[in-house]
């Protein structure tokens, strides 16, 4: 099957060579700034309204830029930032234990396994202390020790204390800071904000992005908006697998729209499941949640030694039991990265010793943990996810044992950015999980905070001024380009409500989530993919046919909203099975049963596949430019966590 | 198990509204409430008829976007939880539930469940932060917090802004809504400088939305998914007294 064509590789990255320290202070240097009084004359569209879309959007309103800001929820508040529990890293080596700016790096160019660029990790290690700095100056309640210091805790693929938290809901705080920061620029009229609005096409007129076309969700108007640079901060793409812990609203459109447009799509294959969620209950699931990685900082994950064994947990002695991370994986044990852990999940459940109905699940008990610490400290540290778990499950898990299962959590791939965080396009910038630029092949826990806040707060307010010291650009409104985008979105809005057929939405989303997480989930393999291309196909021409979106255009309409999200998963599905299968390696996230190791750890093949594949839409076989990635600090080699 | 449900249905803000009831059938104990309305929901695309609109989004408890009164009770009848995180196992076979959005008047209806919270975007414009620009801040070091500070702090930072304390007030009142904010951010040395002009700006900013006054009625404290205290409230009128007749906070 011809699925497609190569084009030229990438050669600008905007990336200053040289010493890695002073990339970023160079970069900075060279950028052209605007001055102050030339500032209120631009305007700068942010759409989403996350850590990075709200981080960004009151650094650049505070810096004097008129920014008009859109999200699809009621309030900017509610970004599903909000949602991260775990923690935000930070190489303040406050605990003495050996940490640097450095060690940040190598540890995330290593948990990315060597799949990331790597000028652009150095600066986000290097801003990680500045974001903590900004965050308490904030208010952002950060737990603290007797002391009145901040208290720290570890993460995956670390052995080092460098993860900053606010219980199990560090996301919700570091959110409430940049919304809060926000909401005073609205108040100060410097930032439009635009709630419940969605945007559905980009604008690009001239070879630049000028604006978006958007719904307003409650009236149904359409409408085209203008600005001088459009910066993307729209989140990931987990929901194309249904079942994710992803918000039910978020969605690839923003970055989808864009990307037929012209922007290129980076490593879409790269998508992260992770290890501890709550696993299915039924036919009616809707989403699935995360219990915070930080829980295995101190619950030990095991699953029965042999398989069908049906007993109680408590009635399993512990010679029967097999601690199957500490034992694999002795130097890190529980604290393996996520990609690891749930592999090493799954193929324990393979063989037939998952827990649970099913069989698809693994224990992550506590048991020695309260032990030790005491209940008290257990509920201290963990209260509200231990909560959270008993009110979904209906079990107390201080006396019975979590059941635990992977689930798609985080997209590292997106649109192709260079270090500037530019697109493809000039004048569109793409922030936070919508871009592909720091995590490469697989995340490391606490690291999506951050990453978010560094790009909104520190390295987008940086580089847009070199872009928007040529502007301001001219007046658009009475292009043919506009019209034709707006036109556009109303034909599609049109033609989703007119099929009239006899199957929901929701029915379709369900079976592509389906067909991804079976042949393009955990384990991938030529065959399976090949297989879920055909049916991703043919689920698509079905969707078109035969889905039956209810009421109007011109009202507050859900189910039009997602179906509109729906058929963009349906062609993001294709190209994620198609970069998937042209990278015959395992790399992080990205594990292709064709290459492993003898003892089943993931086998990368760097010469042949070193590269960034960034997408180019054609409306027909996609084309692939390759990035080729160079490592002058950290030098490939064999991830080991043993 | 099988249950019918009354809902409310308003086809927008200039609709009468009426309650339409529904029967959901052979539902799971281990569904959340939502969950049972996706269900209905796709039942009623079906038949024909018009899906219920109601605002959703984590489904983790956490977003603060669902929210709706269920039998009378805002979020329903399990203490500390939000819509999204109450199952049907709370509720029996042959049960009827009703379901209402929230209702006040600071909050007007859109559609069905779905109701406008602007209003409280518009308390915290009018002081609900602290003044940190970008890149001014001080290492995080610079200013140990005591651990109570901070713990406490945080408590009334848990605020998810969904709205059940002003739905469950006879009133209609924001105060515990409010009282969070201006604890979150008292509470933190960091807060102090506006600490007297943000409590009266944003009291108010919620006069002027349309929220109630506070009677000390209890309901919000009793409906909030994230447990914030009553005494808070307290806290924010002793805010208020003292910087409105000048004395040191």
């Amino acid at each position: 099957m011809d699925l497609f064509d190569v084009g030229e590789p990438i050669r600008d990255r905007a990336a200053p060579d040289g010493e890695i320290e002073t990339r970023w202070e160079r970069r900075r240097f060279g950028a052209r700034l605007v001055n102050p009084a030339n500032r209120r004359k631009l305007t700068v569209i942010v759409v989403g309204t996350g850590l990075a879309g709200g981080s960004a959007a009151a650094t650049l309103a505070e810096a004097g830029y008129r920014v008009r800001s859109y999200c699809y929820q009621d309030s900017p508040r509610r970004a599903h930032s909000i949602a991260a529990q775990g923690g935000i890293n930070a190489a303040k080596n406050y605990r003495n234990d050996g940490d640097s700016i450095y060690r940040l790096f190598y540890d995330t160019v290593k948990g990315g396994d060597f799949r990331a660029r790597e000028s652009n990790v150095y600066r986000l290690a290097q801003l990680s202390v500045n974001i903590v700095d900004q965050c308490v100056a904030q208010g952002v309640p950060f737990a603290r020790e007797y002391g009145g210091l901040l208290d720290n805790r570890s993460f995956g693929g670390a052995q080092v204390s460098r993860t900053f938290y606010a219980r199990g809901q560090t996301g919700q705080q570091l959110l409430l800071g940049a919304y809060q920061a926000m909401e005073r620029q609205i108040a100060a009229g410097n930032i439009e904000m635009n709630a419940r609005h969605e945007m559905l096409e980009l604008i690009v007129v001239d070879g630049r992005a000028r604006g978006i076309v958007v719904r307003d969700l409650v009236t149904g108007s359409v409408s085209a908006e203008f600005a001088d640079a459009v910066v993307l901060a729209s989140g990931g793409y987990g929901n194309v697998f249904f079942l994710s812990t992803n918000a039910k609203g978020c969605n690839v459109t923003a970055t989808w729209r864009a990307h037929r447009k012209g922007a290129l799509f980076a490593n879409p294959c790269f998508t992260q499941i992770h290890p501890t969620c709550i696993p299915e209950s039924g036919t009616h699931q809707s989403k699935l949640t995360l219990m915070s990685e930080s829980l295995r900082n101190d619950g030990r994950v095991w699953v029965p030694s042999r398989a069908s064994d049906s007993r109680q947990p408590a009635d399993i002695p512990e010679d029967e039991r097999d601690y199957y991370l500490e034992r694999i994986y002795p130097s890190f044990g529980n604290l393996v990265p996520r990609d690891i852990a749930s592999r090493a999940a799954k193929h324990v459940c393979d063989e037939g010793r998952g827990v649970g109905p099913g069989g698809l699940g693994v224990y992550l008990d506590f048991a020695d943990a309260i032990r030790r610490l005491g209940r008290g400290a257990v509920e201290a540290r963990y209260g509200n996810l231990f909560e959270m778990y008993q009110r979904i499950t209906g079990e107390d898990p201080y006396v019975v044992p979590m059941r635990i299962y992977p689930a798609v959590h985080y997209t590292m791939g997106g649109l192709w950015v260079d270090y500037d965080l530019q697109s493809t396009i000039p004048g569109l910038f793409v922030i936070g999980e919508a871009n592909f630029s720091d995590h490469g092949a697989n995340r490391l826990g606490a690291s999506a905070l951050m990453q978010g806040l560094a790009d909104g707060y520190f390295v987008l307010p940086n580089t847009i001024s070199n872009y928007l010291a040529a502007g301001p650009f001219p007046d658009i409104s009475d292009r043919a380009e506009v019209a034709r985008a707006r036109q556009a979105v109303v034909d599609r809005l049109d033609r989703l409500l007119s099929v009239d057929g006899d199957r929901t939405v929701d029915s379709f989303h369900r079976e592509l989530g389906h067909v991804m997480w079976e042949y393009c989930g955990m384990e991938r393999t030529e065959e399976g993919l090949t297989k879920a291309i055909g049916l991703i196909r043919g689920l698509r021409d079905e969707f078109w046919q035969r889905v039956k979106v209810p009421g109007t255009g011109e009202q507050l309409n859900q189910n039009l909203e997602k179906a509109g999200r729906v058929a963009d998963f349906f062609e993001l599905a294709e190209l994620i099975c198609i970069d998937a299968l042209h990278r015959r390696e395992s790399a992080g996230g990205h594990f292709r049963a064709e290459s492993q190791t003898p003892d089943g750890e993931a086998l990368r093949h760097d010469d042949e596949f070193g590269y960034v594949a960034a997408w180019e839409f054609t409306g027909d076989r996609p084309v692939l430019h390759s990035e080729d990635l160079t490592f002058e600090y950290v030098h490939p080699s064999t991830r080991s966590y043993k | 198990m099988d249950i019918q449900v009354r809902v409310w249905r308003q086809s927008g803000p200039d609709d009468k509204g009426r309650m339409v009831t529904y029967d959901v059938k052979d539902i799971s104990p281990d569904a959340s409430f939502l969950e049972m309305l996706d269900v209905l929901n796709e039942k009623l695309i079906l038949d024909g008829d018009d899906p219920i609109a109601f605002d959703h989004d984590c489904r983790e408890g956490i977003c603060g976007m669902c929210g709706m009164m269920i039998n009378g009770v805002a979020h329903g009848p399990e203490r500390a939880t939000t819509t999204c995180q109450l199952h049907m196992r709370h509720f029996s076979d042959g049960d009827v539930i009703d379901v209402e959005p929230w209702r006040a008047a600071a909050f007007p209806v859109v559609k069905d469940l779905v109701v406008d919270r602007g209003a409280f975007d518009r308390i915290i414009q009018a002081g609900g932060y602290i003044t940190a620009p970008t890149g001014a801040a001080p290492d995080a070091h610079a200013m140990p917090v005591p651990k109570a500070d901070a713990d406490a702090a945080f408590e009334a930072a848990t605020c998810i802004g969904c709205g059940a304390c002003v739905a469950a007030c006879p009133n209609g009142s924001a105060m515990l809504f409010t009282a969070a904010k201006v604890a979150h951010l008292g509470l933190l040395p960091q807060g102090q400088p506006e600490r007297a002009s943000r409590v009266v700006d944003m009291i108010d900013a919620q006069d002027e939305a349309g929220f109630g006054g506070c009677t000390n009625a209890g309901e919000c404290t009793t409906v909030c998914p994230k447990g914030i205290p009553l005494t808070l409230i307290g806290r924010l009128n002793g805010d208020y007294r003292k910087s409105v007749l000048g004395r040191p906070l």
